[in-house]
């Protein structure tokens, strides 16, 4: 069935977007990511213009994250002393960014920005995730038991030092609200909830167990993405609540899924399976740079005179 | 006084002889919740008072939605990928614009007169004060994308016109309208020269829900992202709600 949707002022069909909200939210499940990176190029694809895309995806990753939080939740692997001190320096990072934002607007050529951001972004993390991840996982089937992944950095050792019970660390908060306030910077620059560069600096960098990390990055997601709903919906009216509900309806569903899914694979392989998918959507957008479009003309439409 | 009258309809005569009655298969469109496009019927007679010259008359019909400014932007290869590097702006392109003719275009208008009222879709795009060479290819871009997305059509032939006096034609409406008035205007043609012509407007609007949450969204910004931010809320626990109970 189409559905006409009353802010971005086109009809798409039902099932198109449910399909959609269903695999982001399967994926927000299963990784912890908010699946932002994913839903807004989905969305153009489907004829949603951009700035409705970008401040609708962020309502319906309100949602997803929050279903799968609340999984998480059950089985207690959220950290949240870690969580708030994240969503501390999240907030601070992001006000900084949507000034930054706002500014490369003004210089024009916003698109390649965001897009070359992605590529960066996408392309390293991913790279590097993949061939931990992979190792990681050889060496589990060779030597039996895991490892346990608690390396000590030198960073770790500076002042303000704070016990974070859930996650077994008793490390310095100003790593992770560096981590916190950096990962805000590129999630209001790129529009996403920033799971996928958090989950890794959470791994990578603080030294956080991977099934903590999960929960705790969807702590912070939930904050930041409600944060830019209420930004966007107040600035640019772009939330287009028909749109968010189908998204809505198909994430939540996806998300639960997803959560169990993940609960029955093995962490090493879940990172894999993450590292495959961030490279994918790198190496797409950096096809979409670099091959020559179909149409060379775009169009920017105003508002009606 | 008879006189007066013979005088009367002497001067308007030639001008006035055949004259468009017109009938619309609607008041207004309505944009619902499951709008899926819609089709307007325009139709019609040739009111005359004398009996008309032996060459045929020809109807022209066209639709134009609202205006609005656009921004046509062109996209070179730098350094290996590709970037925006011109723009031209159009002043005023409609966001809908259909032709319907009862025949061949180029057999039914004469170019002077297109340039006069400004009937075929490259007429109506107002774009003036641009000075960079080759700004044409920027409207032609704009049409050819519009054309392509079904948003500018050109349908020769497709207006029934029986016995050079009633007419008919159904003009689709495509599913991504946006609101406004719309403009019908229907031209009656001799030679390639328009004989009369009128012009009316349609309206088309959001009802209902469709209404109620654009208003919002316009008018209390904060209320409305609350209101997205609950449903999100709601529904996350809903699901998660829903899938506890469903696995116990």
């Amino acid at each position: 069935m189409q559905l006409y949707l009353p802010i971005a002022e086109v009809s798409v069909h039902t099932l198109l977007l449910l399909g959609i909200g269903g695999l982001v939210g399967l994926l927000s499940g299963m990784f912890g990511v908010g699946g932002g990176f994913l839903i807004t190029p989905l969305l153009f694809f489907a004829g949603i213009p951009p700035a409705v895309a970008v401040a609708t995806s962020a309502n319906q990753i309100v949602a997803s994250s929050f279903s799968a939080l609340l999984a998480h939740l059950r089985r207690r692997n959220v950290d949240f002393t870690m969580g708030s001190v994240l969503l501390a320096g999240g907030l601070a990072g992001s006000a900084l960014g949507v000034v930054i934002f706002n500014w490369m607007r003004a210089q024009g050529q916003v698109d390649l920005l965001v897009t070359l951001c992605y590529v960066v972004f996408l392309g390293s993390v991913g790279g590097l995730m993949f061939v931990e991840s992979v190792r990681a996982l050889i060496r589990s089937r060779r030597a039996g038991p895991p490892q346990r992944r608690s390396r000590h950095m030198k960073v770790h050792n500076l002042p303000f030092r704070m016990k974070f019970r859930v996650s077994g660390l008793y490390i310095s908060v100003i790593p992770p609200l560096t981590v916190g306030f950096a990962v805000g910077i590129l999630a209001a620059v790129m529009g996403v909830g920033g799971g996928f560069i958090m989950v890794p600096a959470m791994i990578y960098l603080l030294g956080m167990p991977t099934k903590v990390v999960i929960g705790t990055s969807l702590f912070q997601i939930l904050f930041v993405s409600a944060f830019t709903t209420m930004l966007h919906a107040t600035t640019n009216q772009t939330v287009d609540l028909v749109l968010a509900v189908l998204l809505i309806v198909g994430g939540v569903i996806g998300a639960q899924i997803g959560t169990s899914l993940g609960a029955r694979m093995r962490a090493e392989a879940l990172r894999v399976a993450l590292a495959v998918l961030v490279l994918l959507v790198c190496l797409q957008l950096a096809f979409g740079l670099v091959l020559t479009p179909s149409e060379v003309y775009s169009l920017d439409v105003g508002e009606p005179l | 006084m008879r006189a007066l009258v013979v005088l009367l309809l002497l001067i308007c005569g030639p001008a006035r002889a055949e004259s468009i009655v017109l009938g619309l298969s609607a008041e207004e469109v309505a944009i619902t919740v499951t709008f899926d496009g819609s089709e307007l019927l325009i139709f019609g007679a040739v009111d005359r008072d004398a009996p008309p010259p032996p060459e045929p008359l020809e109807v022209i019909v066209t639709v134009s939605g609202p205006l609005t400014p656009v921004k046509v932007r062109r996209a070179a290869r730098m350094a290996g990928i590709w970037v925006n590097t011109a723009a031209v702006e159009v002043d005023a392109a409609p966001s809908f614009y259909a032709v319907a003719t009862s025949a061949p275009l180029n057999e039914s208008l004469l170019h002077v007169e297109d340039l006069r009222y400004s009937i075929t879709t490259p007429r109506a795009i107002r774009s003036v004060g641009n000075t960079i060479s080759g700004a044409g290819a920027f409207t032609q871009a704009l049409i050819r994308i519009r054309e392509e997305a079904g948003a500018y059509r050109m349908d020769e032939e497709s207006v029934d016109f029986e016995q050079q006096t009633l007419f008919r034609t159904a003009v689709e409406l495509p599913a991504n309208l946006i609101e406004g008035n719309y403009t019908i205007r229907i031209f009656l043609t001799r030679e390639g020269r328009v004989i009369d012509s009128l012009e009316t407007m349609i309206g088309v609007q959001k009802v209902g829900l469709e209404r109620w949450l654009f208003n919002l969204s316009r008018e209390y910004p904060p209320v409305y992202g609350l209101l997205a931010l609950a449903l999100a809320v709601a529904a996350g626990w809903g699901a998660s709600a829903a899938f506890a109970f469903l696995r116990r």
